[in-house]
Order: C-alpha cells, then sequence, then structure tokens
C-alpha cells in the first residue's frame, strides 16, 4: 500500500497542508470515531489510507461500499461513532442498506463521505450523490475546502447524534485532493452507549417500516428548519445586487473568485435546502443564478417552490464550473461584451494512462490480442486500459463485476451469427471480490459457456495498490487470511478441471490455454497471478536490452504494449512479392524496464536480452 | 499581480514526481505566510498520463484552479508537457522546461507524432522559455533521482520569495535520509538554479 505520511501526532490547533480527503480523516478521528470502513475508489480512497495511520480507530477495507456502510452502521447501533467513505458509483452499491437505514435511524454518530468525481477522471460516469440524499431522507453537508471538511465532519457527528441519522459529506475530486492549510484540533474519546433491543426499530418488517416511514417525514421538517438557521449556510450580501447566487461545494469558491461583489447564498448543508434563505436571496437581486456542479438538483427544488431562478439554462450540467466557465455564461446573461477568446492551445498528441513496465496484463491482453473469434466482456481497474492501445483487446466495460454477468448474458443472447464466438470475461481480483464472486456462481449455476479470466495482482492496483484478501494483509499491512482462488471458484461451483492456473507472463501457454477452455462448452476459469508492480511481491529483474545487430524491425515487441520500449527509426522496404512494409527499430529504456521479459517473446530473431550486471534503479523516473 | 496571487503550473507525466514537487513549493509558500492551495488532475493509478498541479498563492486563495492565460511560471518536467499546457502562460509569463522527452506507446505504434521541437514551438509563439536537460544535470552529481530537486532548483529565482525558503523546505524532506543525501539535494538545486539562469531568454 503507498505509505501514507503519519498525521496523528500533529498538535492540537496547528495549521496543516492537508488535502480535503486528509482533513476528512483527521476529523473523523478527532470525533472519537470507534469504526470507519470503505472500498476504495477514486477520488475518495486517500480518506481511509490517512485514517489508518491514528491510532485509536479500527478501520478497514471493505470488500465493497455495501459492506463498509452496513459496518458502519453496526457499529453505530451499538452506539459508537462510525463512519464509511465511498466514491459516487460506490454508493449505487451501498443504495440498499441506505434506503432502509434511513427508517431505522443511527444511535452513534454515523458520517457517509461520498466523492463525487466531477469532470471524470478516473470514473465509469459522472453521477450526482445529492439526489441520494433527497432519495433517502438523509441530510448532506458539502464542503468547499478542507478545512470545511475538517469542520463539517465534526458538525455532521454532532448532527446525526442529535436527530439520531446518519449525515452524509458530499466531496468532489476537487475538495478530495486539493491541499490547502487546515487547523485542526484534539482527539475527543467517545464511548459507545451499548446496544439497546428494540425490534421495532431494528427489525424492518413491513408492519415496523410503516410506523417509522411518518418518523422520516417528519423528521424531514424539522432537518428543513435546522437547514434554515444552520450555520454551515452563509448569506454574503454582496454590492453588485444584479446578479445573486445559489451555489455551494467547489462552485462555491469558483464564484467568489469570478464574481467578488455579487451576493451569494453558500449551503454548506444543501439538504433539506434552506428555502426562505433562498427567498430572501431572491428578493435582494435582480437575478438568481444557482451554481451547482453536475445536475439541476437545487435548481429544480426552487422552481419548484415558484422562485424564478437560472441554472443549468445557461451553465454546462458536465464538469467542473471553474471562473473560466462561469464568467462568460454570466456576461451573457447580462448582455456584457464578451471577454476575447482565450489563447488555442497547441495541438499536442493525447498521452492516456500506460500498463506500467511489467504489468502482469500485459501479458493476458497481448494474448486475447493474438486470438481471433472472441469477444471480451472487461471490467473495471488497471486491466480497463486492455480497450486502448495496442492491444484493443477489451470490448465491454460497464460496471464492478458485470464482466461475467455480460458474458454469461451473451452467451445466453447469441444468435446464429454468434454461434462460432468464443466468450470471455476479464476480472480483477478486487473486482471479482468487490461484486463478481456472485455473477460467477450464476454462470455457473445457469450452465454458461464462457471463460473467465481471474486477473489476480495481488491488490487494487487501480486505486494505488491497496492491500485485499487476495494479498493476506489488512489495511494496516497486518496478516490477514489469503484468499485461496482456486478454492473459491470450486466452491462457486466451476469444475476443478476447468480451473487452470497460468502465469500471465509466459503468453504462449496462456495462448495455448485459452484455445484449450474456450473450446470447452462450459465456465471454465483461468486463474493468472502475478503481482502488480505497486506491491511488495514484486521484484524487478535486471533491464533488457536490444541487440540492434539482430533487431530487424519487425514492431513485434511494440504489440505488447510496454512503455519502456521506444522506437529509434523507423524504415520502409518493399518486400520480394512487392509488398511494402513498415519497419520499427526499437530500443528499451533500461530505467523504465523492470525486466518481466514478455516483450522477447514475440521477438522472433532473439534480439532482446537481459544486460548483464546489477539492476540501476530510479524511484523517480528520470525528469 | 491581480489579488496578489501568483500562479504556478507543474506539467509532467505520471510517476515524475510532479504532485511532490508541487506540494514542497506550497509548503514553501506556507512558510512565507501566503495562504496556497495546490490542486491537480492526475488520472488513474497508472503511470504514464498527463499530470498537472495548479499551485496558487496569495495573502488569500479562493478557486484552486488557475485559469488558462493567467500563468505566471510554468515548470515543465517535459517538454511536450511543457507546449501542450503553454496557452495556460499570460503574455509575460514564464516556462522553465526540462527538454528531455518521454515518447507514450500511442506515438511508438505510430498513432501520432511527437512534435520536432516542442521548446521551438513555444518561442516561436513568444513565449519566454528557459530550457535545460534536468536528467542530464542529475546523473552528472551521481543520481537520476535528483532530477526533481533540479527541478525545483530551476523556479527558485523566479519565485516572489527567497530561493533559501524552497531549499529550507526540500532538505526538511530530505533530512531523515541523513546528511549526505541533503548534501546531494543542496548541489541539485544549485545546479537548477544555475541551469535557469545560464540560458539567454530569447524572446
Ligand atoms: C462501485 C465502485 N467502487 C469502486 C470503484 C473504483 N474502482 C474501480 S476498479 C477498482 C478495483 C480494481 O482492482 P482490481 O480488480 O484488482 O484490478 P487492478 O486495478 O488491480 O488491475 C476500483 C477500486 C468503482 N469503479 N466502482
Ligand atoms: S498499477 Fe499494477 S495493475 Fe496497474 S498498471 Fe501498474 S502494474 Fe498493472
Ligand atoms: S522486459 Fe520488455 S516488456 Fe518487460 S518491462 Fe522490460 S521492456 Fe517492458
Amino acid at each position: 500500500m503507498a505509505a501514507v505520511a503519519a498525521l496523528a501526532p500533529a498538535p492540537n490547533l496547528s495549521r496543516l497542508l492537508l488535502s480535503g480527503n486528509e482533513a476528512v480523516a483527521r476529523a473523523v478521528w478527532e470525533s472519537g470515531c470507534k469504526v470507519a470502513a470503505a472500498y476504495p475508489g477514486t477520488p475518495s480512497t486517500e480518506i481511509l489510507e490517512a485514517l489508518c495511520t491514528y491510532p485509536d480507530i479500527y478501520t478497514e477495507w471493505s470488500v465493497n461500499e455495501k459492506v463498509s456502510m452496513e459496518v458502519a452502521l453496526g457499529a453505530s447501533m451499538m452506539g459508537a461513532r462510525s463512519f464509511c467513505a465511498m466514491k459516487h458509483v460506490g454508493l449505487n452499491v451501498a443504495a440498499d442498506p441506505l434506503m432502509t437505514l434511513t427508517l431505522t435511524g443511527t444511535v452513534g454518530g454515523m458520517v457517509i463521505a461520498v466523492a463525487d468525481d466531477v469532470g471524470m477522471a478516473s470514473s465509469q460516469n459522472e453521477q450526482d450523490s445529492r439526489f441520494y440524499a433527497r432519495f433517502a431522507h438523509l441530510p448532506m453537508f458539502e464542503p468547499a475546502d478542507s478545512q470545511e471538511a475538517y469542520d463539517m465532519v465534526h458538525a455532521a457527528f454532532e448532527l446525526s447524534e442529535q436527530h439520531q441519522v446518519p449525515v452524509f459529506v458530499r466531496m468532489t475530486a476537487r475538495i478530495c485532493h486539493v491541499k490547502c492549510v487546515t487547523q485542526v484540533g484534539e482527539r475527543v474519546a467517545h464511548e459507545p452507549a451499548g446496544f439497546v433491543k428494540n425490534a421495532e426499530r431494528w427489525v424492518m418488517v413491513p408492519a415496523h417500516a410503516k410506523r417509522r416511514i411518518p418518523l422520516m417525514f417528519e423528521r424531514d421538517a424539522v432537518l428543513r428548519e435546522v437547514s434554515e438557521h444552520s450555520p454551515l449556510n452563509v448569506l454574503e450580501p454582496g454590492k453588485d445586487r444584479r446578479v445573486g447566487f445559489v451555489t455551494s461545494g467547489p462552485a462555491y469558491m469558483h464564484v467568489r473568485e469570478a464574481f467578488p461583489d455579487a451576493p451569494v447564498l453558500k449551503l454548506g448543508m444543501s439538504n433539506p435546502l434552506p428555502l426562505n434563505m433562498i427567498k430572501a436571496l431572491a428578493a435582494m437581486v435582480d437575478t438568481l443564478v444557482v451554481v451547482e456542479e453536475v445536475e439541476p438538483v437545487v435548481e429544480t427544488e426552487i422552481r419548484a417552490a415558484g422562485i424564478a431562478v437560472h441554472g443549468k439554462d445557461i451553465l454546462p450540467k458536465i464538469g467542473e464550473l471553474a471562473p473560466e466557465v462561469l464568467t462568460p455564461a454570466i456576461n451573457r446573461l447580462l448582455n456584457n461584451e464578451p471577454a476575447p477568446p482565450p489563447v488555442a492551445a497547441p495541438a499536442v498528441f493525447p498521452r492516456p494512462p500506460t500498463l506500467c513496465a511489467s504489468c502482469p496484463h500485459m501479458g493476458i491482453y497481448y494474448t486475447l490480442s493474438q486470438l481471433k473469434n472472441i469477444i471480451v466482456a472487461g471490467d473495471i481497474g488497471c486491466y480497463t486500459l486492455g480497450a486502448g492501445h495496442p492491444w484493443n483487446a477489451l470490448d465491454t466495460t460497464i460496471c464492478m463485476g458485470a464482466a461475467v454477468t455480460v458474458a454469461h448474458g451473451m452467451d445466453k443472447g447469441r444468435g446464429a451469427v454468434d454461434k462460432n464466438k468464443k466468450i470471455l470475461a476479464v476480472m480483477g481480483d478486487s473486482t471479482f471480490m468487490h461484486m463478481g464472486m456472485q455473477g460467477l456462481l450464476d454462470a455457473t449455476y445457469n450452465n454458461s459457456n464462457i471463460t473467465f479470466l481471474l486477473l489476480d495482482n495481488g491488490t487494487v492496483g487501480m486505486t494505488g495498490g491497496q492491500n485485499t484478501p487476495a494479498n493476506g494483509l489488512d489495511i494496516r499491512g497486518n496478516p490477514a487470511p489469503r484468499i485461496d482462488f482456486r478454492k473459491l471458484v470450486e466452491a462457486l461451483g466451476v469444475k476443478p478441471e476447468r480451473v487452470r492456473e497460468v502465469d500471465p507472463y509466459e503468453m504462449p501457454k496462456l495462448f495455448k490455454v485459452i484455445r484449450e477452455e474456450t473450446k470447452i462448452e462450459e465456465v471454465s476459469v483461468i486463474l493468472a497471478y502475478r503481482p502488480c508492480v505497486l506491491t511488495d511481491e514484486f521484484k524487478a529483474a535486471r533491464a533488457y536490452h536490444v541487440d540492434d545487430d539482430k533487431c530487424t524491425g519487425c514492431g513485434n515487441c511494440i504489440d505488447v504494449g510496454c512503455p519502456a520500449i521506444h522506437v529509434t527509426h523507423r524504415e520502409k522496404v518493399v518486400k520480394p512479392s512487392g509488398k511494402e512494409v513498415d519497419l520499427a527499430f526499437v530500443r528499451i529504456d533500461p530505467i523504465a524496464c523492470t525486466g518481466c521479459g514478455m516483450c522477447l517473446q514475440p521477438c522472433a530473431p532473439d534480439a532482446i536480452m537481459q544486460v548483464a550486471g546489477p539492476r540501476v534503479v530510479a524511484m523517480l523516473r528520470p525528469v | 499581480m491581480e489579488n496578489n496571487i501568483t500562479n504556478i503550473l507543474v506539467c509532467g507525466i505520471g510517476g515524475q514526481g510532479v504532485m511532490t514537487a508541487t506540494e514542497i513549493l506550497a509548503e514553501a509558500a506556507i512558510a512565507e505566510g501566503h495562504d496556497a492551495k495546490k490542486t491537480e488532475v492526475a488520472g488513474m493509478a497508472q503511470r504514464g498520463g498527463v499530470v498537472t498541479s495548479h499551485l496558487r498563492f496569495g495573502p488569500k486563495v479562493l478557486s484552486p484552479q488557475i485559469a488558462p492565460g493567467t500563468v505566471h511560471v510554468l515548470l515543465g518536467f517535459e517538454a511536450a508537457e511543457a507546449l501542450r499546457w503553454s496557452a495556460y502562460l499570460r503574455p509575460d509569463g514564464l516556462a522553465l522546461v526540462n527538454d528531455s522527452r518521454l515518447v507514450p506507446p500511442v506515438v511508438e505504434i505510430g498513432l501520432f507524432d511527437y512534435p520536432a521541437d516542442p521548446i521551438g514551438e513555444m518561442r516561436a509563439a513568444g513565449i519566454r522559455t528557459v530550457s535545460f536537460d534536468a536528467a542530464t544535470i542529475a546523473s552528472n552529481l551521481g543520481d537520476l533521482r535528483l532530477g526533481n530537486t533540479v527541478m525545483l532548483g530551476a523556479i527558485a529565482d523566479h519565485l516572489p520569495f527567497a530561493a533559501d525558503v524552497l531549499l529550507r523546505c526540500i532538505e526538511a524532506r530530505f533530512a531523515r535520509k541523513g546528511a549526505a543525501i541533503v548534501e546531494l539535494n543542496r548541489r541539485a538545486f544549485a545546479a537548477g538554479r544555475a541551469a535557469a539562469a545560464q540560458e539567454a531568454v530569447p524572446a
């Protein structure tokens, strides 16, 4: 796991340079929280990474977000303060407990941090978690920087305990990952009050739930009053009354930056909405504009209350609302002179992220790219890059765990045209444990004809290499049971002879095994184990180099997709047949190469060999 | 400078240490009593993608994001990346660029071209550009890993505070690793300063 700076020893009232995630962690710890659980997911991952460096708090990587929320709920039932964190799509997974825990409510303060990936730096969609607060009738806070994130977590635990309700803290990538100066305090211990048996409250059968629903509506009304008077909702009067803004989260900072003199209602508690405050602002200004990232959530509620308002009619529905987006939109609204367009950015090639040198996924995708007549249902993780160049070997990605179920559905849905297609599913180990196991059980139970490649790299590579049951270490690096994937998939109904273990670095063997298993018309599992380069289990070997005298310029090694391989020059030659071929002669960057040996396998003239002498190690890539 | 805010954009590719370098710059600004915000857009955990880190500091910083056309100093860890982000510079801005090239697989497989002369293109666009080879400077000092300190040395004389403030922050980072490492970083810092001072800056 990536090392995180130990934050705990910072003395009371120190000013620290903290990211929003680190600030949340600090406040959770100071609040005397006893149990904190999360499944990693950008941009929320660092909250638990930071929390697990603190003493006197139980932290865990849960196997998925639903689990983490239920763990936090259980702790809260005991009267302990509890916390869970997830990225926006994680809240979909946790939506099931969410929609019922709003009926039971909580005892010990429970805070749910949800981080929206506004701008979609690393997610499959851009959804707005504020809907969930409304859907589940739960209060939501929206910090605008690290200090606010810290303060609001403290306030959220208080509000949660006062009203026996979990409180959302909605983060966005721009809060999670921005570092700013944050003043922190001291931890105050909080002793759990103890579990109180009460079936009418905790056993949500229809008869009990029916009695709890009216309580939820009563709570809505109480919380709306809280919101109207909350110090987190601030009306800043401003001098220029032409346009007044209702805004929250990072958008608030952008509004203040772009329109320093405008009246602004900053929503720190954005659900329930303080409609009276909004009416007060509307009465002060000529035009009211809601500046909210992603969906028109607040705008719709304001309009429903009969207040005239602009929002997504003039602002984009996707991405961040930075000053350079806001200013022209408001200028148009006010019929101001448009600012000169910004200088066009020079055209430069795209630079998508690459798999690491020696990443075992390269062996999988190189091999899949050599196979014909296949459909590959993929999933989410570093291995999603298999959809890109040079492999182009992954045909679908939906959500975590969908590879095996989509493949199974493809098998059942195939018509005559696809009769001879081989259908494969590719999934990482963490994804499999998150939500893939049930899908595999479904496939075996329902007699599917698919080949399932389980890419076990012993970690959650995508989010920076967290520990999982696959490497047998807990969140703090202490030993934990290591999952046995062979036993697990056999228990899920895969026949023992249909479970094949292959080293993804051995591409010819992998090729052979995939060919064999795809011919067999039942569920096969190919377990491919090699550690991710981010793990301690990965050991870099001596670098390889290319013998210029032997390299024929065939370019086969480039198709492995390793970022350490570079083209030195290209040539065009005409074959005796008259066919023109492009040649690319290569070299290997001796510092980037970590010696997996995959690129030499497709090299016919054996031009690639290991460098003599010890490895040259550079922790940072050469700048 | 509007609102007395200094905007610094550090760019490069994932794995080069762009975010850490910017964090050290932020620490220096804070040590000087400034308010500071640092933010980045970095894709997934994998290496090799575009990384930009924005640093804004001054009496009070609101938005953490730097608007295009408002960067005072662009610190480029890679030549084509510096070119990619050069439109973020103010007309009177300064680009300090490590003139090394990291060519991605999409270029190697022949889908795109790497610009023939990225730094020349920046100069031709009228950008004040200083370029140097941080990797060679670092390896001449005996360790490629010093490249990041060379980069920080390069920007040290282009900040609204003394170079020593930044040097103290670098020393603090490496203090745990012993006096010899601190000394090496001091030399790398000085070499970076010299590299950025040496080259005449063509208009
Ligand atoms: C519901 C949900 N939670 C979290 C994520 C973030 N996420 C995407 S893939 C992934 C796990 C990847 O790990 P693994 O399957 O082991 O593949 P690797 O990256 O190691 O190749 C995570 C945490 C997500 N996309 N959706
Ligand atoms: S982080 Fe691990 S899984 Fe991801 S690309 Fe690198 S080696 Fe592969
Ligand atoms: S051996 Fe080849 S494929 Fe493996 S890391 Fe080195 S250059 Fe890349």
